[in-house]
């Protein structure tokens, strides 16, 4: 079985299973879930079945928080949106809704996706369903504890600088942020929109297929967006003879490491047992040495991009139109109070940076030149693209942190660590499609590797990492501690 | 030592078109608030702009007529800054590439050519519009959107009349075009005046002051004035320190400006590229497509009209100015009216009874077609001219027909030679001694036997053939 989606769909076609069994069922199992691990914003008490025939008929689904849900509690997982009820759709809600999927909550994250732990909503920590004092990584935390604690076999995420494909390795499970557009961002609470990227998390890579099948596609609504000319589900071949992958030698070598954890040997020595297995499926892989002063740039780009364009986009959060109105003799004083109250201190932290960063004396030093390097990066990346088919790397460089580990403090700062647990950020700055699958396990928490191509090349992508799911035994794997 | 005010203005035009400028909102003035309202308008969580082509489309014309230099790619900034008016938080605008940069647009300053530089033009939305009452405000955002055109010359305007003549130039451009109505009565023209004094003779510019949004040709007249007498004054009373570049408003009750912000409070926009829009390509064929709809201006119509008609200049400077009265005149023309008396009467008569009236030329009940029925009595010799006034002003009144009332008012000039004849035998006849007076020299009688028969056919009588028999007969 390759697909959780048709194989509920056969039970339902053949009358084994009737939706409103298998919805109530997975709203029993989400608020058994909610209790023990909060992954949850809103778990839906009345749900639309649909009659429409279609691949996702009937199929539940948990779509993260900052998605607009019409008439359905929509908080981005803060509280400057805590009673905020959406008058309209995202476009991925409403083409899910015309295909009969059917929405049974909304997944916590961290706070309107600025963060990568899942410990900052404003619902509460969310817990990772194979050890409980662990984090889910995030932002899209929800999503991710709720595909791999088996309740629902998809959830939607947003991903921005790794927040689909990290939680997806902390879990266990199939992340997939698809090439920039591919997925009209209408109706996605913005974080950086030049980075913003809709995708999914399931527990098979066709799964991700099926879905990201059925909400492609150009959006009037949204300028950005671009036809994906492909059928993803229906490429996947389980074939990658002749394919060359490549990775950057630079954070592969442990040598290249100050102390390493054995963690992170257990995650190299993986790696490397799967880069064996691809070889093994008849594709070629190279280790390619990039220039390591743009790999430690990664971290900073992103920081500096993604906060400039947050403190902007979140500008519109001022508890005027919407929200909680702020108290206050005077406009000022109002939107203050709103914001003061509102957000948590890792968002106060990145809105000073991101205006800093745009601060008319300081905006060539920094802002534009993180620009510069990032087309820089792409220009590298994309050279390598004509001469690769993807790139492959470990998803992170650790297991999912314990909770009580998490501070909002760099520690590592400018490290191979670092570079290993932000890289996948050049997904992000390409517009590249990128996917994280399983790849096993250490200390009974799972890893995950990433496979990251070309734009418009998903069907390639995807088939990369259904050929490599299908010869090794994570797919559909669900978490052991969801009661 | 002689000062000369040194004056760039930022003109804000609100352009016509269907729909707003990233919503598909629609963009008509209203008095009810809140009406024309979408939610990208309102910036609710997750909207994304989407730019309406018509405008970008009326950008690219008035960059052309401005004679602009026009960017390879079609792009937007954000402008960002906090205020209730702005619901995003930002506004889009045109920073990083203008649509228009280093234009420029001749205009007549009392018979004279000036040619005006422009720095730049550029597409942008308008904010809400705010009610302040003693203990709260009120937001509209009927406004919040719709599109902008935001246009800065140089410094190189030195007074008011300069000023007021290159935005009445504007305007009218405007108008011809169709880009906007440029309606002052629903604020369609917003201005930043920055008035600054130069020493003659010197090449550095003075302390510059920023008068912001001030909302009409007139104030802007006003402003000027009044920051070159009180720069002028702190000037030659040695207090030059006391200029400060700053940001000043214009107050209308008191027709003064009164500091808002001083530079220090100066806000940082920290502008960057709009992501949400992508950079779209501006071709040689689009440029090419919107050069030949930019329909004739009013310089060009000018020389049309004094070239081709033969109107002198001044009449033509007239005809001109209102796009409406000039589009009235060459429908007279294309109806076949007497060029000189269609100028005439759509100087004098028309655009005094409007002007009084404070009506438009385009609602006046006496259309082209009516009018020259009115001049054609009159060439005709059918009626007086002082008859067509009253014609004009009945028919106007009354609204009807000029040809239904021309008989009813018993109008129709009286032209039978031998009816006046045998009339004006008559006055000479029962009139022996003043026709004695005039024989023995007293000429002015002769227009008193006018006067009689004019009396005696209430004025219907042709004045030529009056004169021309009375003459005959008194010499007989």
């Amino acid at each position: 079985m390759d697909s959780v989606i048709l194989d509920l769909r056969e039970k339902l076609k053949k009358g084994e299973l009737k939706p409103e069994t298998l919805i109530n069922h997975t709203l029993e199992n989400s608020k058994v879930v909610q209790d023990n691990l909060n992954p949850f914003v809103t778990i839906c008490d009345q749900v639309n079945l649909y009659e429409e025939e279609s691949v996702l008929s009937g199929i539940p689904y948990v779509a993260k928080d900052n998605l607009s849900t019409k008439d359905i509690l929509s908080t981005g997982s803060s509280n400057t949106l805590k009673d905020y009820v959406p008058f309209f759709d995202a476009t991925v809600i409403d083409r899910l809704n015309k295909k009969g999927a059917v929405l049974v909550g909304k997944s916590a994250m961290d706070e309107l996706g600025l963060g990568g732990t899942g410990t900052t909503c404003h619902t509460g920590v969310t817990k990772n369903p194979w050890d409980k004092t662990r984090i889910t990584g995030g932002s899209s935390s929800g999503s991710a504890c709720l595909v791999a604690s088996g309740v629902v076999p998809f959830a939607l995420g947003s991903d921005t600088g790794d927040s689909i494909r990290k939680p997806a390795a902390f879990c266990g499970i199939v992340g997939y942020k698809p090439t920039y557009g591919a997925i009209s961002r209408f109706g996605l609470f913005p974080f950086a929109s030049s980075l913003d990227t809709v995708g999914v998390l399931t527990r098979t890579v066709k799964d991700a297929a099926i879905v990201v099948d059925n909400v492609l596609g150009i959006d009037e609504n949204d300028m950005t967006s671009i036809n994906l000319d492909a059928n993803l589900s229906s490429s996947l071949k389980n074939d990658i003879k002749g394919k060359k992958l490549f990775y950057i030698k630079n954070m592969v070598d442990i040598n290249n490491y100050d102390n390493p954890s054995e963690d992170l040997k257990n995650i190299l020595s993986k790696f490397n047992k799967t880069i064996e297995l691809v070889r093994s499926l008849g594709a070629e892989v190279e280790e390619i040495s990039f220039d390591q002063n743009l790999l430690n740039a990664i971290l900073p780009i992103y920081q500096c991009i993604s906060c400039a364009e947050a403190t902007s986009n979140d500008s519109n959060l001022t508890g005027i139109i919407f929200g909680p109105r702020g108290e206050g003799d005077n406009y000022i004083d109002m939107i203050k109070d709103h914001r003061t109250k509102g957000f948590c201190s890792l968002i106060k932290r990145r809105f000073i940076i991101g205006s800093y960063v745009l601060q008319k004396e300081n905006q060539e030093k920094y802002f534009l030149n993180a620009k510069r390097v990032r087309r820089l990066l792409v220009e590298k990346i994309n050279e390598l693209f004509e001469m690769y088919d993807a790139l492959i790397m470990p998803a992170t460089g650790s297991i999912a942190p314990k909770i009580d580990s998490i501070n909002e403090v760099i520690n590592d700062a400018g490290s191979m660590q670092e570079v290993l647990e932000n890289y996948m950020a050049i997904g992000n700055f390409g517009g590249y499609p990128s996917i994280t699958i399983p790849n096993g396990f250490i200390n009974s928490m799972p890893i995950g590797i990433n496979i990251t191509g070309k734009v418009m090349d998903d069907a390639n992508v995807l088939n990369i990492a259904y050929t490599l799911e299908s010869n090794m035994s994570y797919r559909g794997q669900i978490a052991k501690e969801v009661k | 030592m002689a000062l000369i005010p040194v004056i760039g203005l930022e003109m804000h035009a609100e352009m016509k078109s269907t729909t707003k400028v990233f919503s598909p909102a629609e963009n008509t003035y209203n008095d009810i608030s809140n009406l024309h309202v979408n939610k990208i308008d309102m910036a609710f969580p997750g909207i994304l702009p989407l730019v309406n082509f018509e405008c970008m489309n009326k950008a690219i014309e008035m960059a052309l007529i401005l004679n602009c230099k026009i960017p390879e790619m079609f792009m937007f900034d954000r402008k960002n800054y906090y205020y209730p008016d702005l619901p995003k938080g930002y506004q889009i605008t045109q920073f990083t590439k203008p649509i228009g940069t280093n234009g420029y647009l001749n205009i007549d300053v009392n018979g004279e050519e000036k040619k005006v530089e422009i720095l730049d033009i550029h597409l942008e939305e308008d904010s809400a519009s705010l009610d302040h009452y003693s203990y709260y405000s009120l937001i509209d955002y009927n406004r919040a959107g719709v599109p902008l055109l935001e246009t800065v010359t140089a410094p190189c305007l030195h007074s008011a009349s300069e000023a007021v003549a290159f935005l009445d130039t504007m305007k009218n451009i405007f108008r011809y075009t169709g880009i906007s109505d440029a309606d002052i009565k629903c604020g369609q023209i917003r201005c930043d005046v920055n008035v600054s004094m130069m020493e003659e003779g010197s090449s550095e510019f003075g302390t510059k002051v920023e008068v912001k949004n001030v909302n009409n040709i007139q104030n802007v007249a006003n402003t000027i004035e009044y920051e070159i007498k009180r720069q002028t004054e702190l000037i030659e009373s040695g207090r030059k320190d006391e200029i400060v570049q700053e940001t000043r408003r214009y107050d209308e009750s008191t027709n003064t400006t009164i500091t808002m912000r001083s530079k220090a409070d100066a806000i940082d926009y920290k502008y960057f590229v709009e992501p949400n829009i992508p950079p779209y390509k501006i071709n040689e064929e689009l440029i090419e497509t919107i050069r030949k709809q930019i329909p004739v201006l009013p310089n060009q119509k000018k020389l049309n009209y004094i070239n081709k008609l033969g109107i002198n200049s001044i009449d033509a400077n007239i005809l001109v100015k209102d796009k409406d009265i000039s589009d009235y005149f060459d429908e007279l023309i294309r109806l076949g009216s007497d060029i000189k008396m269609s100028s005439n009467w759509v100087i004098n008569q028309i655009m005094d009874y409007i002007n009084s009236n404070d009506v438009s030329i385009k609602e006046l009940y006496l259309t082209p077609d009516k009018l020259k029925f009115i001049m054609d009595q009159v060439l005709l010799d059918k009626i007086s001219n002082k008859q067509a006034k009253e014609l004009f002003l009945m028919s106007l009144e009354l609204k009807r027909e000029p040809s239904e009332l021309i008989g009813e008012l018993g109008m129709e000039q009286l032209n039978d030679m031998d009816e006046i004849k045998s009339l004006i035998i008559n006055i000479l006849d029962n009139n022996p001694k003043q026709v004695e007076e005039y024989k023995n020299g007293k000429t002015n009688m002769f227009q008193y036997f006018v006067g009689q028969v004019m009396k005696q056919t209430s004025g219907k009588a042709n004045p030529v053939l009056v004169r021309e028999i009375l003459t005959a007969l008194l010499s007989e």
